[in-house]
């Protein structure tokens, strides 16, 4: 009894002396290593294909290097300018004797491109400069450029390189939000016929909107019959609901295209039947009425399984009780059965809203003109005018913005209220 | 039951099937008093759940009448019927608090505010919950789930409320407390209960009558202690609590009485069910009713066995004991003061009153 007493100090120990969390901390570390080491080539793949990925974007999207690599110099001579009429003797002189290196071309050629984005006039300019500079042989190198180009003369010319000289910028966001830098650095609104991207935000938002409410409603139904039926015929059901999963995006996308078209098989039927005369054949397609119709039901399933797994665990006897209270069948289901779907409804919602808001390729095929939405215009600033920097921040802000939803979905309905399956 | 004036609740000539091949109710007979407590009691697939859910409204009979007083239900749909019912698994609805469920009743009959908040707070006093109104169902035990659902179906006053095996899910403690407390509420408040269950001693403690159910039939409807000391049939003697079954011929009968051969011995019995000299028969005696060692002549049926298991359950031991040809015979020895000791491989006598002992059917 006395052995008992001394043993059993504050620090619990194992019979050969070690402190209990210590041996236990040895004994699991096996386990929580093997544990680590099964996850580690997935980590691996999403650090390396998902999560550097977004720090670059995010980081392509502030970057603004071009101007400080081509000329350096110069930059931090226009630093000191204080903007008014034209700069210094000192400020041409060094542009001149840093445009005429030759080591230098490739980085003049995308300082070019750069500032080509934020006045179209810019590579015009420089290539014209960069190929006449040889002929300057000696000052006054201010005339001599003006020579070469009369923009050289311009201020409004130097006050761009000023604004994108510093090595970060925000100007890509200010023109994803249709807003730019005026003469004098102020953030102005784009000019009208530029104003193209909020209205896409909006667009691309409403349509998003649309396309989750469209599911919703015509979910909804579906969902409670799947969740209903005895399984042999609801498991068939489902099969039917998943098959569109099994069928390449493409082929569904097109399929749509086969049956909407001026020609495709719904107008066909229309004028057969004679609702419609030949002439007046609907345009359902290469607008917006086909990208919502396509992305309808092409994000349906994302809606169905989510509704259809909560139903699937509401116990009939809620219905059956409320009816049994006293209830008509309408009022039971809206009062009993309704509130009980809500954590499918919010998160078949925020799955079909959040891919619609990102979706890319139904618009581009079906979406015609005015059909595109704004991962279309991301995808075009990629490729076609590789202005990579703003394909960036239009990135960044669809980012951000769907953080936004979660947190309100989080804030409104709570995150764990959700069921995805 | 030669009663003039209408009953509360009957069934008349209903059949039920599902798939057309299939009764799972056969002409189904059943009247039942305002303010009895009746169970169906039955193995599971017997038809006594399908009934309840007939009367509920949740499913239509096939064939036949199901009347409320003087209503006809069949095509009443459910919840034009005013019956409460408490579910198996309760079906507490689990986004409203305790409070909104008993409210709900009483919202859909349109009840005025004050007139709810009195009802709900009469029926939370009455299961003892008074100050859980505002918990949600999530947050309660089973046991208090129990009470939540049986004031649920009480709170709107209805004349007849439907249980479905309300107390499965519970303990056997628990389940022994609620099945006094329902006893008492329906004491008190005077409903009618119909009441369905599978476990016999439920049904015994509870009940004014009970209609044993099997194979789509009622096989006995009668106050527990008849259903237990004067079963029916073979199936109800089996089913209610424990029972030796000796299979025999019917050699004499004067009508009341009879003697049967059970391998070759006579056993004296009362006449009940069997169809008459030479038919075959099943011989019912209760364990508690065999006397062990009787003196010669005490009794008409004294016959020799051997024990071949002996258990000791503290108020009694249970031995099992070939006689008759039957070597499951067993009887129950009380463990009184100076009771008899027996030994396993032991030879005793064993003897039985002739009321005891019922001939039923084969």
């Amino acid at each position: 009894m006395a052995q008992m007493t001394d043993t059993a100090g504050p620090v619990m120990t194992t019979a050969d002396g070690t402190p209990l969390k210590q041996a236990l901390a040895r004994a699991t570390r096996r386990s929580k290593i093997r544990a680590f080491l099964l996850v580690a080539p997935l980590l691996l793949f999403i650090l390396v294909t998902f999560i550097i990925p977004i720090f670059d974007m995010l980081s392509r999207s502030v970057s603004n290097p071009e101007v400080q690599e081509a000329i350096p110099e110069t930059a931090a001579l226009l630093a000191d300018w204080d903007g008014q009429g034209l700069p210094s003797e000192d400020v041409f002189a060094s542009m001149a004797k840093e445009l005429s290196k030759k080591e230098n071309r490739r980085e003049i050629g995308r300082m070019a491109a750069r500032l080509n984005f934020e006045d179209s006039g810019f590579r015009s300019l420089l290539n014209k400069t960069q190929r006449r500079i040889d002929r300057v042989k000696e000052g006054p190198y201010k005339d001599a450029l003006i020579a070469i180009d009369k923009d050289w003369g311009e201020t409004r010319v130097w006050k761009i390189i000023q604004l994108m000289s510093p090595p970060t910028t925000l100007s890509y966001y200010l023109n994803a939000l249709d807003r730019t830098y005026d003469q004098d650095g102020n953030v102005v609104m784009q000019p009208d016929w530029k104003q193209i991207y909020v209205q896409l935000f909006l667009k691309t938002i409403y349509v998003s909107l649309g396309v989750t409410v469209a599911c919703l409603i015509l979910a909804y139904p579906i969902s409670y019959l799947l969740a209903t039926l005895p399984p042999s015929r609801g498991n068939l059901l489902l099969i039917l609901v998943l098959l569109p999963f099994w069928t390449s995006l493409l082929v569904r996308t097109t399929s749509w295209i086969v049956l909407l078209q001026t020609n495709g098989v719904i107008n066909d039927t229309l004028v057969w039947l004679g609702v419609i005369s030949d002439e007046n054949r609907i345009t359902m397609i290469y607008n917006m009425t086909g990208t919502v119709i396509a992305m309808t039901h092409i994000l349906m399933p994302f809606m169905v399984l989510p509704l259809y797994s909560v139903m699937k665990t509401i116990s009939p006897s809620y219905l059956r009780a409320a009816r049994s209270l006293g209830a008509n069948p309408l009022v039971a289901f809206v009062r009993v059965y309704m509130p009980q779907t809500v954590p499918g409804v919010g998160a078949g919602s925020i799955l079909v809203f959040i891919l619609a808001i990102g979706y890319y390729i139904t618009p581009a095929l079906v979406g015609g003109q005015d059909g595109q939405l704004i991962s279309n215009f991301i995808a075009y600033h990629m490729q076609k005018s590789l202005n990579w920097g703003l394909a960036a921040a239009l990135g960044t802000i669809l980012l951000a913005g769907v953080l936004a939803m979660y947190w309100l979905y989080d804030r409104i309905v709570g995150i764990d209220n959700m069921k995805l399956g | 039951m030669a009663d003039n004036k209408t009953p509360f609740v009957q069934f008349s000539e209903v059949q039920k099937t599902y798939d057309g091949e299939i009764l799972v109710v056969k002409d189904l007979n059943l009247d039942i008093e305002a303010g009895e407590f009746v169970t169906m009691l039955g193995p599971s697939g017997s038809g006594k759940t399908t009934c309840l859910m007939m009367l509920a409204g949740f499913e239509t009979p096939t064939e036949g009448r199901i009347m409320l007083g003087n209503r006809e239900l069949n095509n009443v749909p459910p919840h034009k019927r005013g019956i409460g019912m408490v579910f198996q698994n309760y079906a507490l609805f689990p986004h409203m608090t305790v409070a909104e469920n008993l409210a709900f009743p009483l919202e859909v009959r349109k009840l005025s505010k004050s007139e709810i908040e009195g009802k709900v707070q009469r029926a939370l006093d009455m299961v003892e919950l008074t100050s859980f109104g505002g918990r949600r169902p999530g947050q309660l035990s089973g046991g208090q789930q129990q009470r939540v659902a049986l004031a649920r179906a009480l709170v709107f006053e209805p004349d007849l409320v439907l249980m479905d095996e309300p107390l499965g899910a519970l303990d056997k403690n628990l389940r022994e407390q609620m099945q006094y407390e329902i006893k008492h509420i329906h004491e008190k408040l005077g409903m009618t209960v119909v009441y369905v269950t599978h476990d016999q001693s439920e049904a015994l403690t509870m009940s004014d009558r009970i209609a044993v159910f099997n194979d789509g039939r009622i096989q006995q409807l009668a106050p527990p202690a008849d259903l237990y000391e004067r079963p029916e049939n073979a199936f109800v003697a089996q089913f209610i609590g424990e029972n030796n079954r000796l299979l025999g011929t019917v050699e004499e009968d004067d009508g009341r009485n009879c003697a049967v051969r059970v391998d070759g011995r006579m056993i004296r019995a009362v006449s009940v069910n069997h169809a008459g000299r030479g038919s075959p028969t099943t011989l019912s005696l209760r364990p508690e009713r065999v006397t062990l060692n009787p003196e010669d002549g005490s009794l008409p049926n004294i016959f020799d066995a051997k024990v071949e298991e002996l258990i000791y359950l503290g108020d009694h031991i249970r031995a099992r004991v070939s006689t008759c040809g039957d070597d499951e015979f067993i009887v129950k020895v009380p463990n009184a003061h100076g009771h008899q000791t027996l030994a396993e491989g032991a030879e005793v006598r064993v003897g039985w009153a002739m009321e005891d002992c019922r001939a039923l059917d084969a």
